[in-house]
């Protein structure tokens, strides 16, 4: 694979040996669509020797079968490893591919060029120190080239290579050269990064791709290969503070408890002290287990098993930190969020959010901006659509132990999974966490919701009425709090006409303010338990998410949902305040179950079939369920 | 000192390992015997020590697996005391599917992809290991560490999770999965390398030795039981051989080498000028085969 190949038994170890000392640089390629980041990749692998006589053959082979290259190789080919790929000559999704020269490993990640793939580029740009940003020389720098030195800044990557390619298409010419660096500098120069080295080169013929080439007499810098060799690399996380998340807890017998996870950062010895992130409990380390035996120093990149002085309760998401330098520990913060997802990012919607080891539930407080990609300019924005980017103010269910991302991209970043379909939707940054986080430790309040709850004789509760408009949600919720004050329950009705007048009336009826109207009602709702009532709530809530949200506030069996299940079409012939057919005439838009969608619950407490039954019977089945609860 | 190459790789797979088994119901390895097996394999008892791996080791076995395979798996596990399971098609085997009658394509495709949804099927597991790795072919190259299974066990290439730092999405609904890869980021030297570094043991077959072949389109196949049906002009030679990469014998070509030591497989890995791969009957079969057969559900 590489040039020196060892001739006796003794050598092999000695060259294994040299091998194991070289240092390893992961880089990305990235940019425009078609700026040749595939080629690049290709004949980087074709150049260094790293080609087997069999993938070369059949590299020809596909480059006649498949490529618009008349008679050379089409080194695209190489990388482009999924059919579609091929069939479009375009990247999709990511490839890894591993290189080693006498200097250096290389893991390089080929990016998609295309927006609607920005996804993958994320993916790519996450684990990268490096990227080799592509410009195509005819055409400069475009808005891709620029959303992708952003996210690359975004995610931590400091050192930029511009390889301003297809450099034979211009003649090899020197002025055009220089513009586009000139260019790439002037905008790229708030992006932080620490090196730019701009390069001309063809990727297709191999200019200053690992020799210097001829073409270019005017060109005194660095080949491609050897920056990609020679660049140093900061080493920030091994001077980090120490990190240690745990993944698990390793319980094989009694006599055993140790705490499994890989050093984030920084490293710890036998007998230093340590503190739990969440709890603020202290110890001391009494061995580092690993499988080869106790070792007395585990640092950054070692997966090792940590065992205390003392017994600690301590479970999978927390995390072992220097008592003198902590993470935060926070359940609000401010975070910069990439989009990855065809449905839009909605303020007040409940998300899953996953770091590194911890999951919990998390709602986008607040959308602060969003940064338009081109210009860098923070633009007001009410959602994110795919591939966009925001500030945002983030809130979990339970604090979350974190550092600031630029201080440490490990234990900085988060991912935001859809409740739903599973599907990993965000990308998250953490800047810093939120005063308020900080300050406002709840009170245990000695006078609590039990206390009141015992005063009224009842169990506090809340009946959560869904179902289209005109379903019947009101008219029945009306006569069950009929029925629960006659038997002198305390109660409370919210619903969308004595809320939306008041409390919400600066909402209207777009996705975004539907998710925040009801996370105020269920908020309210809660609040409203915690004074010991009983509230029943009438609100169509079309949203799964929204509902599964407002479920979570509450503690179990607290929280009843009731599906008014009533057939459009009838509420649509009842249409007792005419909306369905103004609606269906195209006067309201956003109308649930004409223009907006109805997602039906899948399990409620409580499934109300209404057709051809009378207010009553309906009214008496929730008694009766409340009686039994 | 800062960890080196191998160090980082052992400690990333391990990490793999660990997240599993903390984040899914029920995860189980595929243990298909071969030299990436072995690796994952020992990877798997550092990564819980000192407890076991929390979870069985399933062999899909497709009945034509090299004799010496099957010795080496019933070995390794009573030695490890590990919990394996073994799966095998036994619809296919009443239809008498082989790699001779039926072609290398069916046969593998009812005996291995088949077999294999069978057996995820049955026990109901929600994640599976592997011991792909992206260097091996070009579209592995493309799939993520934690590659999600839709409920026919099927890789959707075009829409793959986005998959950022170390923050895996490890949630599935029911009767999805995923398949995880801790040796994503290994080479074909990485393993080797790290086989002799650990002593790990492997099937003797790695190691050149005389066995009986017959040459067949080029190619050198062992002659492992009496099943193999010959053809008239074939002979069989003992021939100083070795394989590079394991599977069903009748479709896994030897290579004629005499390297009987790891140091020497090493040299030689370091001198070859074919891929590994290459010795694979199934993949020369089709363009674009790995990416089609992992489409449908194959490792
Ligand atoms: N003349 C010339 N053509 C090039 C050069 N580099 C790439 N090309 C051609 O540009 C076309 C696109 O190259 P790719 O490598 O597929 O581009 P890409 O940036 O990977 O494209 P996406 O991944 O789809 O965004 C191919 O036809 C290449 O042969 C170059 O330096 N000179
Ligand atoms: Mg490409």
């Amino acid at each position: 694979m590489t040039a020196s190949i060892p001739a006796t038994p003794g050598s092999v170890l000695e060259y294994l040996a040299k091998q194991e000392k070289k240092s390893l640089l992961r880089f990305m390629t990235c940019g425009s669509v078609d700026d040749g980041k595939s080629t690049l990749i290709g004949r980087l692998l074709y150049d260094s020797k790293l080609l087997f006589d069999d993938q070369l053959a059949a590299l020809k082979r596909e480059t006649k079968r498949n490529s618009a290259n008349h008679g050379d190789i089409d080194f695209a080919l190489l990388i482009d490893g999924l059919e579609a790929e091929r069939e479009q000559g375009i990247t999709i999704d990511v490839a890894y591919r591993f290189f080693a020269t006498s200097r250096r490993k290389f893991i390089v990640a080929d990016a998609p060029g295309h927006e609607e793939y920005t996804r993958n580029m994320v993916t790519a740009a996450s684990t990268a120190a490096l990227a080799v940003v592509l410009v195509d020389s005819r055409k400069g720098i475009l808005r891709q080239t620029r959303r992708h030195s952003f996210i690359a800044s975004l995610l931590g990557v400091r050192h930029v290579v511009l390889a301003v390619n297809k450099i034979d298409l211009v003649g090899f010419d020197r002025r055009v050269f220089d513009t586009i660096v000139a260019d790439y500098r002037e905008f790229a120069e708030n992006l932080g990064f620490t090196t730019i080295t701009p390069i001309p080169i063809s990727a297709r013929f191999g200019d200053n791709m690992t020799s210097r080439s001829p073409n270019m007499p005017w060109y005194g810098g660095p080949t491609l290969l050897e920056h990609l060799e020679t660049v140093p690399i900061e080493e920030e996380a091994a001077e980090a503070a120490f990190r240690f998340p745990v993944q698990l807890v390793l319980r094989p017998n009694l006599d055993f408890r140790g705490f499994a996870g890989q050093v984030a950062s920084g490293s710890v010895a036998v007998g230093d002290p340590i503190a739990v992130a969440k709890s603020g409990q202290l110890s001391r380390i009494k061995e580092i287990v690993t499988y080869d035996g106790n070792i007395s120093r585990a640092v950054e990149g070692q997966s090792v098993t940590l065992v205390l002085e003392d017994e600690l309760d301590i479970s999978r998401g927390n995390m072992l930190v220097p008592p003198e330098d902590r993470p935060h520990v926070a359940d609000q913060f401010m975070a910069h969020v990439i989009w990855l997802h065809p449905d839009p990012m909605l303020p007040g919607r409940s998300y899953i959010l996953r770091t590194e080891v911890d999951s919990v539930s998390a709602t986008i407080t607040s959308l602060k901006h969003q940064i338009d990609v081109n210009s860098f300019a923070e633009e007001a924005a009410k959602s994110l659509r795919m591939n966009e980017i925001g500030v945002c103010n983030l809130s979990t269910q339970a604090p979350i132990v974190f550092d600031s991302y630029k201080d440490n991209r490990i234990t900085g970043n988060f991912v935001l999974i859809d409740r739903f379909s599973n599907a990993t939707v965000g990308a998250g940054m953490i800047d810093f966490p939120l005063r308020r986080a900080l300050n406002v430790h709840w009170q245990a309040l000695d006078i609590n919701k039990k206390a009141r709850a015992a005063l009224n004789h009842q169990t506090p509760r809340v009946l959560w009425f869904t179902g289209f408009s005109g379903s019947g949600k009101s008219t029945i919720a009306n006569t069950v709090e009929k029925m629960l004050h006659a038997r002198g329950k305390h109660t409370f009705l919210l619903d969308g006409d004595n809320v939306r007048h008041g409390l919400n009336r600066d909402l209207g009826f777009t996705e975004e303010d539907r998710v925040e109207n009801i996370r105020r009602v269920a908020e309210v709702a809660k609040l409203m338990t915690e004074a010991g009532l009983i509230v029943l709530v009438s609100f169509i809530s079309p949203f799964r998410s929204e509902r599964r949200m407002a479920r979570e506030l509450f503690g179990p069996g607290e929280f009843i949902e009731i599906f008014v299940d009533t057939p459009i079409e009838e509420c649509a012939r009842r249409d007792p305040k005419g909306l369905y057919k103004k609606a269906l005439a195209g006067e309201i838009r956003n109308f649930t179950g004409i223009s907006s969608p109805y997602e039906r619950p899948e399990t409620p407490e409580i499934h109300l079939h209404t057709v051809g039954r009378e207010v009553t019977t309906l009214a008496g089945e929730i008694e009766a369920y409340l009686d039994n609860q | 000192m800062p960890l080196t190459h191998l160090q980082r790789l052992e400690a990333e797979a391990i990490h793999i390992f660990r997240e599993v088994a903390a984040t899914f119901a029920k995860p189980v390895m595929l243990y298909s015997v071969g030299k990436d097996s072995s690796v994952m394999l020992h990877l798997a008892m550092k990564a819980f020590y000192p407890g076991k791996p929390p979870f069985p080791f399933l062999h899909v076995d497709t009945t034509w697996k090299f004799r010496e395979m099957i010795e080496f798996r019933d070995r390794t596990a009573a030695e490890l005391g590990i919990d394996l399971l073994v799966h095998i098609n036994r619809d296919g085997v009443e239809q008498k599917i082989n790699p001779f009658t039926h072609g290398s394509n069916v046969h593998t495709h009812v005996m291995k992809t088949i077999a294999l949804r069978q057996a995820l099927d049955k026990y109901g597991f929600d994640a599976a290991f592997g011991g792909a790795r992206r260097d091996e072919e070009k579209s592995r190259a493309k799939e993520r560490i934690f590659s999600f299974r839709n409920v026919q066990h099927a890789w959707d290439p075009k829409n793959q999770r986005p998959e950022m730092w170390k923050s895996y999405n490890t949630r599935v609904g029911p009767s999805e999965s995923i398949r995880v890869f801790p040796l994503s980021n290994w080479t074909e030297l990485d393993i080797w390398q790290y086989i002799l570094k650990e002593n790990i043991p492997i099937v003797p077959l790695y190691f050149a030795a005389r066995r009986p072949v017959v040459e067949r389109n080029g190619m050198l196949i062992m002659v492992d039981d009496e099943r193999m049906p010959l053809h008239e002009d074939e002979k069989v030679e003992q021939r100083l051989v070795r394989f590079r990469t394991l599977g069903c014998y009748p479709l896994t070509a030897a290579i004629e080498s005499k390297a009987t030591t790891l140091q020497d497989i090493v040299r030689e890995m370091l001198t070859a000028r074919t891929s590994e791969r290459h010795g694979r009957l199934i993949d020369a079969d089709e363009a674009a085969s790995m990416e089609k057969k992992k489409r449908e559900g194959y490792f």
